[in-house]
Formats: structure tokens, sequence, C-alpha cells
């Protein structure tokens, strides 16, 4: 019936509007019948990306144990002001010596994992209860969803997810850069350099894997047949697309003990781990 | 092997009703309709229960069991302990017409509503041809049995009975999307998505993939793709600019 029924027209009663008394529902008075622990996953979700937040702000406002030759941190690269330690990036203006640079740059992957479609599942459900898990009723009175703004914004995902691929060209460029020892010669590897390399590669598996992403590279055709390249290229990202979520947690991890490890080296906590 | 179960099942009507306590036979390999069709064979013959195929392939037996969305057929009795109970109540989203049964007719009120599939016109021998890449993302929604599981489990009407009237729920937003990416299609409906079938209500937390009994993954593969398509032509500024210089071929 669902597949050829003309517009308004099939053989079912249009629908009641709003006008009419809707029937009644099973009077369950329960907010859920579920007898598994669905409260569990919505509680470890807040807990890990409170800790994350807690962590990545005080970082952030910190504006020092950022750099240390030939490591730079992810959260202060690129660093764009003249106050920058290091020299991984041009420095393009002075800004005010109380703004940390972190807090310019930020903004951008940030917005990405925001608007994210898996981040956007997990705060929903964990801190807005909206549902808390499937089948448990919400606490909300009222529910627009992203009809509106703000949320109306989460549109925006596809312009971080561009800005985002910038930002993965810098940290890139960054383990690149680590392959030099502190003096600035080339042929150094440390323990620092393989955490700048894979939390890069984390990152670019979190970027491309995005629902964005697969959407661009040939999500939005209908003809896959007549684009066989972009065909391929949707194929791939649809494989990886598959581990999104896992991506995801994975490349915060990376960023925040890619962060850490810095921090380390830059409080003199630990020496580098030498390779060559 | 078998072992006496302890069942609470809902029974009343729109008026109201409770969930009653029944201890029942349960023999080894049986699903939860099995259980259920010998509580109506063995102590309550007046119980409703809609059913048909126990195969979980005409989307008939839908209900909610601890509380979960499932089919009463596709659910082994195996999964639960001996001692367990198990409790099984009509979906909730929908007006109870009595006991397990359901009013569904929403739904079928909403597929109505959708613009149907509009091909383009036949080639010069008259076939329609197409690729078999072209139209597998579309088969995969094809596969939907119409149980309304994923209907019955979206927060948007099921916390919120008001939406009933902006929103389509899931299994026809991925009718929208099945659509929209059908290679010999040539209605647009995206604005159409957007503006009177809700698909900004649904805020992608995925119960509709979890409790699909074929594994469809409406989210990932349908809504997602429905947003995006949305997000070219109403907020995306270069793909519409691209359009409009004709860089881009509206495929």
């Amino acid at each position: 019936m669902t597949a050829t029924a003309p517009r308004r027209t099939g053989a079912v009663t249009p629908g009641r509007g709003t006008t009419e008394t809707p029937p009644r529902r099973a009077a369950i008075a329960a907010r859920t019948l579920r007898t598994d622990r669905w409260w569990l996953q919505p509680l470890v979700t807040v807990v890990v990306l409170v800790l994350f937040i807690a962590y990545s702000t005080v970082r952030a406002f910190q504006n020092a144990h950022y750099f240390s030759e030939p490591y730079i941190s992810p959260f202060y690269s690129p660093c764009i002001t003249t106050d920058c330690e290091g020299d991984t990036f041009p420095e393009l203006f002075t800004g005010p010596s109380w703004i940390s640079p972190a807090i310019y740059i930020l903004v951008i992957p940030l917005g990405f994992r925001l608007t994210c479609y898996y981040y956007r599942k997990a705060y929903y459900r964990s801190f807005w209860q909206s549902p808390p898990a499937c089948a448990v009723a919400e606490p909300h009175r009222r529910y627009t969803g992203e009809t509106r703004l703000p949320l109306l914004g989460q549109n925006l995902h596809r312009y971080f997810f561009y800005a985002g691929l910038v930002f993965n060209v810098i940290l890139t460029y960054d383990a690149v850069l680590a392959f030099r020892d502190e003096t600035g010669a080339w042929g150094h590897m440390g323990l620092g350099t393989l955490v700048l390399l894979a939390n890069a590669a984390l990152l670019w598996l979190y970027s491309v894997s995005c629902h964005s992403c697969r959407h661009i590279v040939g999500g939005r055709l209908n003809s896959f047949s007549r684009h066989p390249l972009r065909y391929r290229f949707w194929t791939v990202v649809s494989r990886l697309n598959a581990h999104h979520m896992k991506f995801a947690w994975v490349s915060l991890f990376g960023v925040a003990f890619a962060d850490f490890y810095v921090l380390l080296l830059a409080t003199d906590t630990i020496s580098d781990l030498r390779f060559f | 092997m078998s072992y006496d179960a302890t069942f609470r099942v809902w029974r009343g009507d729109a008026a109201g009703g409770d969930l009653q306590t029944f201890t029942v036979e349960v023999n080894e390999g049986e699903v939860v309709l099995d259980v259920i069709h010998r509580l109506q064979a063995t102590q309550v013959g007046d119980l409703a229960v809609r059913w048909n195929c126990k195969a979980g392939k005409c989307g008939s037996c839908s209900a909610e069991i601890n509380g979960r969305p499932r089919l009463m057929c596709m659910t082994r009795m195996s999964t639960f302990g001996e001692d367990e109970t198990v409790t099984v109540t009509p979906m909730r989203t929908f007006p109870v017409v009595r006991d397990l049964v359901t009013d569904v007719s929403y739904n079928y009120e909403k597929a109505a509503q959708i613009p149907a599939f509009t091909p383009r016109p036949r080639e010069a021998d008259g076939s329609h041809r197409m690729q078999q890449v072209d139209v597998e993302r579309s088969q995969e929604f094809r596969k939907c049995i119409e149980c309304f599981l994923c209907q019955d489990t979206c927060h948007v009407i099921r916390d919120h009975e008001e939406n009933k009237a902006v929103f389509a729920g899931p299994r026809f937003l991925i009718r929208l999307a099945e659509l929209d990416m059908h290679p010999l299609d040539v209605v647009d409906r995206k604005h159409e998505a957007q503006d009177e079938f809700g698909l900004g209500y649904c805020n992608i937390t995925k119960c509709c993939s979890e409790v699909c009994p074929e594994g469809i993954h409406l989210t990932d593969n349908g809504i997602i793709p429905l947003k995006e398509r949305v997000v070219d032509r109403r907020y995306d500024p270069l793909t519409w600019l691209g359009s409009k210089i004709r860089r881009r071929r509206p495929d």
C-alpha cells in the first residue's frame, strides 16, 4: 500500500487532525518496564564527557606547558599568536596576553564534535535525556527536536567538517615536524612523535568516517553507476562510517592523551623515550 | 524440558486496564508468542493478541516485552531466566484496542500522505533501466515488514502525542529516503520531508535502528542521508549557489 498510493487518495481515512481527542493509550503508569541497566550507558557517557570537558577546559585556559621541543599539544595547534611557544605555525597576530592561544582555535574541533551525528545521539541521550534510553520516557513536557534555533544549527556540521580537515592537515604537519630533534635537525623519533602521529591518524579516521563526508563524497548521488569513482569513495567511507562511534571516542581519548603527554614533558615530569 | 514461568500481561482497553500475573508452562524452543497462545488456550480465552506468520515476516505481533519493543514471535524464551518474570504490554505509542492489540492506523494515514513513486519516462524500447548499485540503497528499506516497532519506540511521538500531527516517524522518513535515493524517481521530496513530515524532529538517537527486527540501519542509511540532502537544499549556500550556476547537476 505504501508503495504506490497516490497522495491523499489512498483507501485510508484522512488524519484526524488535532481537534479531536486522541483515542486512549494503554494505561501503564511506569516510566519504563525495562529490567536491564538502561541507565548505565548514559551515566558512563556523562562521566567520561564531563571528565574530558573539565580537563580540556583547564588545559585550554592554562596557557602554559603546551610545547616541549619538538612537540606541540593538539589543543594549541595551530598556534597563531605571537605569544606562542615554539614555531610550528606562522604567528598571525598579537592577542591580549591573558587570552590563551587555544581559545582562538578550539571552536573548530569543538563545533565539529558538538554537531557530529554520533555525539548528538550521545549527549541528547545522556545530558538532555531525550530519551535517556530506548522506550524510557523522557522528562520533558514539550519536544521540538532540531526544528528551531539553536538546534537548527546542527545542520552546519559539514562546514565544521571542512574546517576540521584543515586542522587535521596542520596536526599531521605537527607530527611530521616531530621527526626533528630539539635543535631542529631532522632524523629524530621519540615516543612523542608516535603519540602525535597516532593522534593525527585517529583524527583523520574520525573525520573521514563522518556522515557528512559520506554524503559529500557520493551519498548525494542517485546514480552511482554514472560516477564509479565517487561510488568507490562512498563505499570506503561507508565502511568506515560503520565505526564512526568507535573513532569518535578513541580520537577524543587520543587528543587528551597527546596533550597530557606534552604536559608531562613540558613540566619535566618525564623525559621523552627516544628511538633515534 | 518444561518449566512454569511467571508472566505479567497487560489486560484492558481504552477505558483502563492493568498488568495481570499468570503462571504458564514453557517448553524448550518456544518464543513469547507461543506462551501467550498457551495462556489464551488454557487460562484466558478472551485474551486479545494480533499475530499471523509466527516467522518474523508479517509484522503483526509487535508488543513490548520487559519494556522493550519486540516481535513476540522472534523473542525466544531462552533469553530469559526460568525465574524471571516476563512482562508483556501493548505498544505504548498507539491507542489500545484491547489487551495486546493496538490501533496502528496513524501509520497508514502517514503512509498515504507520502508523494508516491513517480518514475521518469520510459526509454525508447519501453523499458526502465537501472543498475543494481543505483538501487541497492533503496532496497535495504524495502526489507521493512511494517511492524511499526520503530514508530513505537521513537520518543518524538511515544512521549509527545501532540507531535503525531507533524511527525511521520522513522518508518516513513526511510520511505521518503528510499524514494529520494531511487534512480528512476523524479519527485523532489526534500522540502516536504522537512516541512510536512517533520524530519527536523528526529534527533538521531537511533532507537529505531536498535529495535528494527529486520536490522535496517534506519538512522545511518536513511534518516541521516535524508537530513544531509535537506541541508543541500536549505542550509548550504555553496550547494545552492552551485546548482544556480549549473556547475552542479541536479542528481
